[in-house]
């Protein structure tokens, strides 16, 4: 023991210098060239910040598209899901009013065609996207709320839809904050 | 969906086409033969100056141990006393307070014994400080002291007859330098460009287009994301660790991270057969742990893109597949991946919620955490799957009737016996464990805690059961993801799991350490038509044999109690 304490005791001195000093120092260094300068990618409007690329918000109102439930109100100060198993009743619960509430505000829209992103919670709370369905089913209330044709928030929604990477890989969404954004843009 | 499961094959595909090179190249680096990586023989000139070092000294297994147990003491106290007094150290822009001794206690273990276990979130339970100096710093340690481990057993499974097992300290320096590092650089630079934040800058607050005023938790996430991924480390620097949309912000980032749960655990194995000079034993080892790996994502994938029955009964559409705790980027495919990537090789970090898995899923899930050897944490996995072997040859042996032989040395009582209690520690530690959390729950829910044991569950019944059930098979396989409903951050999580994280960190590096050091101590016996042949297809079926039948007696209940009996009440 007594031979290993003390190399024991300055090697990791020396590597907490090497690995938690100059190796963060080195990457934050590099990140400066990045989208963002490490900080985090921001999106503004009207020159003002309105918020970060990746992380989603709150769209609450009729007029917009409605972002996923979240376990944390979408507050990026935490993160967090709901935990909730599959078979809990009252997770189950939470579930059906929130289909209920979605039928209230989008009459016409049928049960079975709502798509069950749309009424459960991401895992981060902060979920940015929608699928193209979730994004979609949306169209007609928007539409309504804003006076304008289907046709012209569908081809924005079409605008907005990121296919899958290289256009084979992984799932196809739309970013709901850039989406909403288009949308107040649109005269 | 068609798109989704291409993803999943392409990734897994790149996984192993990176991992093969990778590990020739690891071979070729512990045996000291000449690599691109050179130039970093200067830095580690002065590694070891600084230290007091020499790399040339050669040590048995019993000095290696001590080297080992040493150094992590060292790492254990230093992590304790920092993150306890974090709220007074520098680069804490958050002004987040220190953590609770019971909290700091189960915290420093965990990152010591590459578990990574969090009972808090990264983003109010730790500071910038803490993040760098004490998480990320002993992510690389704690890998590099699975891999310096390994090479221990290499070295002693190379030889003929030795004690001569080469130097801790050059083999865990090399661990660094050589493969951690170099990786983890990479992929932290390109994460950056992805926009994972890097810099030092603290919490942002911004108001909405909507006109709400939220923060946004920043800080320099990007390298700490990368060694934890690559370490099989896990734990995450938000707190859902890569679900969050900044720890992994597109498909791209995850194809990476997925990549880099199961890259350097694969190249190990590959390594192995460069080392030692036998292919063959190191394909089969492959190959057994690939069978069952493909297996378990297979159910996993299937079960989670067919979405959950509880939520087609209320009748409206699943394309997409079970997406409760789910990321629309990531989709259900892809989050099926991970949760075996991540616990097949104890890395434990997730990009989506376990808790919210389907039954089988979280199932499977449980299970291989507690074979814990598909794979296996970076270094410890072979260690680990060292163990199946010798257990299989012993059977083998028993089954020929004759003194069973593992390359060239007498398996005799004593390897046996350490074998037999390392294999039965497992199941000790995980249902022991579940069994006391059980029983608090159901006969002192009002126990003076943080969290009292009424409030621990965040689901009642069987997924209640899982929970409990998850969090020792986790800590126990180092392994560090949770069902996170569980309400962990209290005197009794805190320290029995922390006791749970120990034992089951290092017995299972001494136990085959101390196999493979006395067989190389022992005379070699050239092989003849008589020897059983290990690196044979044959042996693979038997240690799966051997996998499946140890663990399924010692598991099938305790899951059939949970996961198995969710399952068919969802029906």
């Amino acid at each position: 023991m007594k031979r290993y304490i003390f190399p024991a005791i300055r090697l990791t001195i020396v590597l907490i210098v090497l690995l938690a000093g100059v190796y963060p120092l080195l990457i934050a260094a590099v990140a400066k060239l990045a989208p963002g300068k490490g900080d985090g990618i921001t999106v503004t409007h009207h020159g003002k910040v309105v918020g970060y690329a990746n992380v989603g918000q709150t769209f609450t109102e009729d007029k917009y598209f409605w972002s996923r439930p979240s376990a944390v109100d979408y507050n990026a100060g935490g993160s967090g899901g709901s935990n909730k198993g599959p078979a809990n009743p009252a997770y189950l619960a939470v579930v059906q009013a929130r289909i209920d509430t979605f039928l209230a505000h989008n009459p016409g829209v049928q049960k079975a065609d709502i798509p069950a992103e749309l009424v459960t919670a991401s895992g981060s709370g902060l979920d940015p996207d929608l699928s193209p369905a979730a994004a979609e089913i949306q169209i007609p209330r928007i539409a309504r709320e804003r006076r304008l044709p289907e046709s012209r928030i569908r081809e924005l929604v079409k605008q907005y839809t990121n296919g899958p990477l290289l256009g084979f890989l992984g799932p196809s969404k739309v970013n709901v904050l850039q989406l909403n954004i288009a949308l107040d843009d649109l005269k | 969906m068609t798109a989704e499961i291409l993803g999943v094959i392409v990734t897994y595909g790149l996984a192993l086409l990176l991992a093969w090179p990778l590990g020739k190249y690891i071979a070729k680096v512990f045996k000291g033969e000449k690599t691109w990586s050179d130039f970093m023989a200067p830095l580690e000139r002065l590694l070891y100056k600084l230290a007091g070092i020499h790399p040339r000294e050669q040590m048995n297994w019993k000095q290696h141990l001590k080297a080992l147990l040493t150094i992590n003491l060292v790492w254990f106290v230093y992590a304790f006393f920092a993150l306890v007094f974090q709220g007074r150290l520098p680069l804490n822009p958050d002004g987040n307070p220190g953590q609770t001794p019971d909290l700091a206690f189960n915290t420093a273990i965990s990152f010591v014994v590459n578990c990574n276990l969090q009972h808090y979130s990264g983003e109010s339970g730790l500071t910038y400080f803490t993040q760098l100096f004490v998480v990320a710093f002993l992510q690389f340690v704690s890998a590099a002291t699975g891999i310096a481990a390994l090479v221990v057993l290499l070295r002693a499974l190379k030889e003929k007859t030795t004690t001569q097992l080469g130097n801790f300290w050059e083999f865990f320096v090399k661990s660094i330098t050589r493969i951690l590092l170099p990786l983890s650089f990479v992929l932290a630079v390109i994460l950056a460009f992805n926009g994972t934040p890097a810099s030092y800058a603290g919490k942002d607050t911004i108001e909405t287009l909507q006109g709400d005023t939220v923060s946004v938790s920043r800080g320099p996430a990007a390298g700490m994301i990368a060694i934890k991924q690559l370490g099989t480390n896990g734990g995450g620097y938000f707190g859902v660790n890569s679900a969050h949309p900044l720890e992994n912000p597109s498909y791209l980032t995850n194809m990476l991270e997925t990549i880099s749960i199961i890259l350097i655990p694969i190249a190990l194995i590959f390594a192995l057969g460069y080392f030692i000079n036998r292919k063959k034993l190191a394909n089969m080892i492959f190959g057994v742990m690939t069978v069952l790996f493909i297996t378990f994502c297979s159910i996993n994938i299937y079960y989670e893109a067919k979405g959950n029955p509880a939520i087609t009964k209320l009748g409206i559409a699943q394309h997409i597949g079970s997406m409760e705790g789910k990321e629309i980027r990531l989709g259900s495919a892809a989050t099926a991946l991970w949760s075996i990537a991540t616990t097949s090789t104890s890395n434990g970090s997730v990009n989506g919620m376990h808790d919210s898995l389907t039954p089988i899923s979280g199932g499977i899930a449980i299970l291989d955490m507690m074979i814990n050897a598909l794979y296996g944490g970076v270094g410890v996995g072979l260690l680990n799957f060292y163990i199946f072997i010798i257990i299989a040859v012993f059977i083998s042996g028993l089954m020929v009737g004759r003194t069973p032989e593992f390359m060239g040395h007498k398996l005799e009582a004593r390897e046996v016996k350490i074998a037999a209690l390392i294999t039965l520690l497992s199941p000790f530690l995980i249902l022991a464990g579940t069994a006391l959390s059980a029983y608090m729950v159901v006969h002192h829910p009002g126990a003076d805690w943080a969290v009292q044991p009424a409030a621990w569950l965040n689901n009642p019944g069987y997924h209640g059961f899982s929970e409990m059930l998850y969090e020792y098979t986790s800590a126990n396989a180092n392994n560090g993801s949770g069902f996170e409903g569980l309400g962990d951050n209290n005197i009794f999580w805190n320290v029995t799991t922390g006791f749970v994280l120990i034992l089951g960190r290092f017995l299972p590096i001494i136990g085959p350490l101390a196999i493979a050091g006395l067989l190389a101590g022992k005379k070699y016996i050239p092989p003849s038509a008589g020897t059983l042949r290990t690196d044979s297809a044959t042996f693979g079926v038997m240690i799966l044999a051997v996998i499946i039948i140890i663990n399924a007696l010692a598991y099938f209940p305790a899951l059939a109690l949970g996961p198995v009996a969710e399952f068919f009440s969802l029906r």
